[in-house]
């Protein structure tokens, strides 16, 4: 499971990092939501698989740490989600703004070469 | 208040606050601004004075507030005897200035925004002189810098004044840099940066090989904001200013400040082969050349620009002979010149008000009108000039004596004592000049007004300050003299020579050569009174050919041409290769171990850990043979398929989520469910305002350089991609490493009151991060709404999407038919569906917030559950609907919030604990029992409001944009559509009523 998850990972980001290399926005926008979901996912991965343990803990004290998920990496990507929704957000005002200002959907405001 | 050491940080606070307050005053308020300065400056001025019994004698007071210990960096504050003479001229005469101010400026002027520069550059200054520690000295000397660049600039309609403005912001923070750089080194050598373990540190110092490059750096400093040679030629341009600002600035305060850090580092500097030869040549050559073009001014104002270059020449000449005898005159002189430059530049700026001009030539006989100013600007310049019975006069006599003496014995000091006899016969032939000219002579012809006295209250700072000249000349044993015997305590500690300040010491050389320079002086004027006449002579003949200010102005534009250039040379603005770039590096990045290991020769790690696989699940498979053909298909599609990019981006989303919940994280399985589902309605109401790219129109044959681009990108996509899962599938098929995770784990229960670890993670440990993040989202949220406020989209999508005008199309050809008819009841069961569920999903909201806290949820996952629930009833209904039966008020929620939360964070305060400490207990009720409140959620709260307000501005604000485009577009001849239509239409996701009336104006 490791490496289907690890080419799924793969797979995305790459679809990613090809978007966003794209002269469109809303191809640029895409990509970085396809690169988000890899990031995310990676970091979550960093936490080992563990299937089954989520961090929820009793309220006995916990003596075997590794018999639960990490809850380090879920924290962050938790945060990571917030902050890459109000990117998304942002930057699609930006797109649209820009798009009316320039006239163009290029990334640069301008068409350049095809 | 004690009148004690803590009294030192409000001197220095207080008029920033003021500052502050006075920005935000109406700009007509006149009296209100100048009342609260002139309080201020009082005030500070009582404070200073009420000051003096403690520092007498070499006393210092001390307050120290820590701040970085780590770093050596506290906020000291420092006042001895030195410190407290400045802070009385920046006090006494601000408050001079203040009051001038008020009559010198006119009422078109914005006043309120002078006087918080005014008091701005107050507060600089008073914290410059009683810092205690180096590296807040230079704090604010640059806030000096800064102060001073926004005084010059404030007429900022005139080319002049930011011209000038600009060119001594760069002389004086250039010089701040030199200086900064100079403190570090002799902090790095001391090893503290405060002023008592920098001045006990004489022998530490002076032997360090280090010693001549902090001594040259922070000359550098000292010159260029004393406008020494050759960094003096900032301080006539500054003349742009108002005439109240070079009273203060450029005569008593600012110009003063490299002085002051000369003799504030005297008694560690001076007496080296450097110090001596620096500073004394330096200030001999800005005594001679100020005097020099001073003589050739035709501007008052450039006159007293020149006169005090030279003069500040004469004080550091002296503090470079590092003897104590001669430091005490440059003291002396310090505050002598403060009084009668600043009364001279007062005076000059009457003549300017009264008459509207300042030029020299057209100035004459002004005697007849203006008595009284008359007579103070020829005491006043008298004092200039070191006319006896005037303060002037004796400095001077001081000034001549010391350059007597010998020293070193080298050339320059056996040629000192001509030197200064020509530099004060300079000095004497201005004052005539500038008194004469103005003064005597013939009526004036063509002056701009009819001149007259001045109101008796503008005349009243140059009155006092005359006063004291004459006062001081006098009778200098009276008051001066245990001041100034004060002051030097402060540098000299008990040593002080005997300053035997006196008019008459009998026949000396020094009244000999005093006498020659008024003689030559006299003289000299009767000679060239033809030759100076009404000629333009706007730079000296002789370095009429090298103007600083030309090569100032060649040097700036050579900076930025060549930072131009190498802009142009390094970097580009096209973001694609920006994004190239970085992705490839980073690549690079991620490759170069395995290049090095390889290079080495060393054994290759694996790419699979030890830690044994997990077993595939045939439904895993599945899943992310789907997410893996979504992703690749929206990358494909992109382009010309954008509704099926999204559909499919959403798809991967899923994946993701699913994922999560495999991989043992449901909290994030859950937020990740709902913040897909709002992303994916935000980017649909986007995509409304795209253009149409037509597959169609795609060129047959494609440019060969297109395809290379694209092979070229999707080889390093591929690349990168390959990358990222080998790193990923190392790292899984390793053994974690125990870090800090266990014991949020073990914690979490105990310590924060939850059993979910990750929700008490982000409420509790991490709290300050969320308290972040949150504000983030808060930012953002007001960002898109403000960006939309003005949003004016592209014309070819003004117009209905092609659906609307073919229903509109189907409405009009039949007769049985309104405009509006085919949409009115679409969507009509899910919609009822819809506005049942509204509680439903509120339930589900307050559900998944409570149970946070031990079980997935939490504040944030509910906040965005609520938004959809509101999201969803604009969907159903249109926006008129909506917003009549409901009142959302989006900027209230992220209000309330950021509120709740900061709030609750502050809580902790009240029980003596930092900010955002948790706590928890469990509390019988009656009817509900044992209940468990956890402090943390009260912040959750916070978050949950928040992220309710951010989410649903964002979507309300983007929603809001099509039924603006309708209305704006109703000025054309395309049929406005109707009410009933607008409503309709509402349903269909995307047309709402305009909420604000920003855009109707256009």
């Amino acid at each position: 499971m490791e490496l289907l998850l690890a080419i799924g990972i793969g797979v995305v980001a790459a679809a990613g990092i090809y978007l966003i290399l794209r002269p469109r926005t809303f191809q640029v926008i895409i990509g970085l939501s396809l690169l988000t979901y890899a990031v995310n996912l990676f970091i979550v991965s960093t936490g080992r698989l563990k299937l089954g343990v989520a961090p929820l803990v009793g309220e006995a004290p916990v003596t075997d740490v590794a018999a639960y998920a990490d809850p380090v990496p879920q924290a962050l990507v938790l945060t990571s989600i917030v902050i890459s929704f109000s990117m998304t957000a942002l930057f699609l005002v930006l797109l649209l703004a820009a798009r009316g200002f320039t006239g163009t959907d290029h990334v640069d405001g301008e068409e350049g070469e095809r | 208040m004690n009148i004690d050491a803590s009294l030192l940080p409000y001197l220095v606070l207080l008029p920033f606050v003021v500052s502050g307050v006075s920005l935000f005053l109406p700009s007509n308020a006149r009296n209100l601004a100048a009342g609260l300065a002139g309080a201020v400056t009082l005030a500070a001025l009582a404070a200073t004075v009420l000051l003096y019994p403690q520092i007498t004698g070499g006393a210092v007071v001390r307050e120290h507030v820590s701040w970085l210990p780590q770093l050596g960096l506290d906020l000291a504050w420092r006042l001895d005897g030195v410190s407290w003479l400045f802070a009385l001229l920046i006090t006494g005469i601000g408050a001079l200035v203040v009051l001038y101010a008020h009559y010198y400026m006119s009422s078109e002027d914005p006043v309120p925004r002078f006087y918080a520069y005014l008091l701005g550059f107050m507060g600089s200054m008073l914290g410059l002189v009683v810092s205690g520690n180096l590296v807040q000295l230079v704090f604010f000397w640059e806030m000096t810098s800064l102060m001073s660049f926004l005084l010059i600039g404030y007429w900022y309609h005139n080319a002049n004044a930011r011209d000038g403005a600009r060119m001594a912001l760069v002389i004086t923070t250039l010089g701040g840099f030199c200086l900064l750089a100079g403190v570090l080194v002799v902090g790095h050598v001391v090893g503290s940066y405060d002023i008592d373990v920098v001045l006990a540190s004489f022998d530490v110092l002076r032997d360090h090989p280090f010693f001549v490059p902090a001594l040259a750096l922070i000359l550098v400093g000292a010159f260029t904001k004393s406008a020494q040679f050759p960094f003096h030629f900032w301080l006539p341009h500054a003349m742009a200013a108002p005439t109240p600002v070079s009273a203060y600035l450029h005569s008593a305060t600012m110009v003063k400040a490299g002085v002051y850090l000369m003799i504030r580092l005297w008694p560690v500097m001076s007496g080296s082969e450097t110090w001596y030869f620096v500073v004394t040549l330096g200030g001999l050559l800005t005594f001679l050349v100020g005097g020099v073009f001073a003589v050739v001014q035709n501007d008052l104002k450039g006159i007293l620009a020149y006169s005090t270059i030279s003069h500040l020449g004469l004080i550091t000449l002296l503090i470079g002979l590092s003897t104590p005898a001669a430091l005490a005159a440059a003291v002396f002189h310090v505050f002598n010149h403060a009084t009668f430059k600043a009364s001279l530049f007062m005076a000059a700026g009457v003549i300017d008000h009264e008459t509207g001009t300042r030029d020299v030539r057209r100035l004459s006989g002004l005697m007849r009108y203006m008595p009284f100013t008359g007579a103070l600007a020829i005491i006043a310049a008298g004092a200039m000039a070191g006319v006896p019975l005037l303060n002037g006069f004796i400095s001077k006599e001081m000034f001549l004596t010391e350059t007597l003496e010998l020293h070193t014995g080298s050339w320059i000091d056996r040629m000192l004592p001509v030197f200064a006899t020509i530099g004060s016969a300079f000095s004497v032939l201005y004052s005539v000049r500038f008194i004469h000219q103005v003064f005597f002579g013939p009526k004036p012809t063509d002056l701009p007004r009819e001149p007259h006295e001045p109101v008796a209250w503008m005349r009243l700072p140059i009155e006092l300050l005359v006063a004291i000249c004459l006062i001081v000349g006098i009778v200098p044993g009276l008051v001066v003299e245990p001041l100034m015997t004060t002051a030097l305590a402060g540098v000299l500690g008990p040593n002080i020579p005997a300053l035997n300040l006196a008019l008459w010491h009998g026949f000396t050389p020094a009244l000999l050569l005093s006498m020659l320079a008024l003689a030559g002086g006299v003289l000299g004027y009767a000679l060239l009174y033809r030759y100076l006449g009404n000629r333009d002579y706007s730079t000296v003949p002789w370095a009429g050919r090298v103007r600083a200010r030309q090569l100032f102005d060649a040097g700036l534009s050579a900076v930025f041409a060549s930072a131009t250039a190498l802009t142009r040379l390094l970097s580009t603005r096209r973001l694609q290769a920006q994004l190239f770039l970085l992705v490839t590096v980073g690549l690079l990045a991620g490759l170069s171990p395995l290049i090095l290991e390889r290079a080495l020769g060393r054994a290759g790690v694996p790419l699979a850990g030890e830690l044994p696989l997990t077993q595939l699940d045939p439904a895993f498979v599945a899943l992310w043979a789907f997410g893996i053909a979504a992703a690749i298909g929206a990358a494909y599609l992109a382009k010309f398929h954008r509704l099926a990019a999204l559909i499919l981006t959403s798809g991967v989303g899923l994946v993701v989520c699913l994922t999560f919940v495999w991989l043992s994280a449901p909290d994030l399985a859950v937020t990740q469910l709902l913040v897909e589902i709002v992303t994916t309605v935000l980017l649909l109401l986007g995509l409304r305002w795209l253009p149409q790219r037509y597959e169609a129109l795609r060129p047959q044959r494609e440019e060969w350089r297109a395809r290379l681009r694209r092979g070229r990108d999707m080889l390093l996509a591929v690349a990168a991609g390959g990358g990222v899962a080998a790193l990923a599938y190392a790292a899984m098929t390793r053994p974690a490493v125990e870090g800090i995770s266990g014991y949020f784990l073990r914690n979490a229960y105990e310590g924060g009151g939850g059993k979910n670890v990750v929700n008490v993670l982000l409420v509790d440990f991490r709290g300050f991060d969320t308290m972040g993040e949150i504000t983030v989202l808060a930012i953002v949220g007001l960002t898109v709404f403000a960006l939309l406020r003005r949003f004016r989209p592209a014309r070819e999508v003004l117009g209905k999407p092609k659906q609307q005008l073919h229903q509109r199309e189907y409405d009009l050809q039949r007769e049985e038919r309104e405009v509006g008819d085919t949409v009115v009841d679409y969507l009509h069961v899910p919609r009822v569906v819809m506005h049942r569920l509204f509680p439903l999903i509120t339930l589900f909201a307050v559900f998944l917030f409570l149970r946070g806290h031990d079980q997935p949820g939490g504040g944030f996952a509910a906040g965005v559950t609520m938004a959809i629930a509101f999201i969803l009833q604009y969907m159903a209904s249109g926006t008129r609907y909506v917003e009549e039966r409901l009142r959302v008020l989006p900027l209230r929620w992220i209000g309330a919030g950021l509120l709740v939360a900061a709030l609750t964070g502050m809580g902790s305060w009240l029980f003596g604990e930092p900010f955002l400490t948790s706590a928890h207990a469990y509390v019988d009720l009656p009817l509900l029992g044992e209940v468990h409140l956890v402090s943390a959620t009260l912040f959750d709260l916070g978050v949950f409001f928040l992220v309710i307000g951010a989410t649903v501005l964002m979507l309300i604000a983007l929603a809001h944009q099509s039924i603006r485009r309708s209305r704006e577009h109703g000025d054309e001849p395309v049929p406005q559509p109707t009410r009933q239509e607008v409503d309709a239409l509402a349903g269909t996701l995307g047309d709402f009523e305009a909420e604000d009336h920003e855009g109707e104006g256009r």
